[in-house]
């Protein structure tokens, strides 16, 4: 089967991603869904890219509604900072943060996260020593920063992807 | 019009909520494009627009369409994903391009370059 189906998981995204455009599940564009997602993992596997080993679908879940929380949350107080705050942007700063997860998608994921989240942006990742620089609007105190991106999301990550 | 007849008043007044707050959200993004200093923080501002603002406005519109067509209308899923993918891309690449401006002129105002002396093999014998 691995012939046919060198990424599974990228071709059932596919497939969903097909049938959602559509917005239809008749048989017709199953099939060319399915078709179209075998050819791309084809293309795919030409690339050989790292496999993700994905385990534990709890915490992924609890990850999801974690980060729309904080998304949520860190809207709110970046808006407070740029429409109630005299000088907005005083406090921004860089930081690193040492990082104990080495798995590529792992940090993939985890970059997007810190960069939808308002507030935080991902600014390199040294592979060598394993540290992230960040830029943070609201740099007061480095250890709230660090709190929630090593204890929460990495934790969490190492999990799924380690 | 009549397709505003077509939906139920309760439905209306969500789906304006939604895109009232959606709105709101992404136009304090843009106000904080103008109002905050740096270059380094101005990317922040954007980011309401990409996230909530970007979401309470497509809830707006899924719940519509759902109840105009009277099916579960909610391809505005792929919209939060794609935009979601994308945008730590642009942000990722123009706070990099920044900062490699900035130290190739010797600003003190951000990071030093740690990885410098890495990129120039070692002498043989030195």
């Amino acid at each position: 089967m691995s012939w046919l189906l060198p990424y599974p998981l990228l071709s059932a995204a596919l497939v969903a991603l097909w049938l959602l455009l559509n917005q239809s599940v008749s048989a017709g564009h199953v099939i060319l869904g399915s078709v179209i997602a075998i050819l791309a993992s084809w293309m795919m596997a030409a690339l050989r890219p790292e496999k993700p080993r994905i385990r534990r679908p709890g915490t992924i879940l609890r990850l999801a509604g974690l980060v729309l929380l904080d998304i949520l949350r860190s809207n709110v107080a970046v808006g407070r900072i740029i429409v109630r705050s005299r000088e907005p942007g005083v406090n921004a700063g860089f930081m690193t943060i040492p990082l104990d997860l080495r798995s590529r998608n792992g940090l993939a994921v985890l970059s997007i996260i810190i960069t939808s989240t308002p507030g935080t942006t991902w600014v390199s990742y040294d592979a060598a020593k394993g540290t992230l620089l960040l830029h943070v609007l609201d740099l007061v105190d480095e250890t709230v920063w660090i709190r929630t991106i090593k204890g929460r999301y990495e934790r969490m990550l190492m999990e799924i992807f380690e | 019009m009549n397709v505003a007849d077509a939906i139920p008043a309760w439905a209306a007044l969500l789906t304006s909520l939604f895109i009232l707050v959606g709105a709101t959200i992404t136009l304090i993004g843009s106000l904080g494009l103008l109002r905050l200093g740096t270059f380094y923080a101005r990317v922040h501002a954007p980011t309401l627009g990409t996230s909530l603002g970007m979401g309470s406005i497509l809830v707006g519109s899924a719940l519509y369409f759902s109840v105009l067509e009277a099916r579960p209308v909610v391809h505005e899923i792929l919209i939060a994903v794609f935009v979601t993918l994308t945008t730590p891309v642009t942000l990722m690449l123009l706070v990099r391009a920044a900062l490699y401006r900035d130290r190739t002129e010797g600003s003190r105002d951000v990071p030093a370059a740690a990885i410098v002396k890495d990129l120039i093999p070692p002498q043989e014998g030195s």
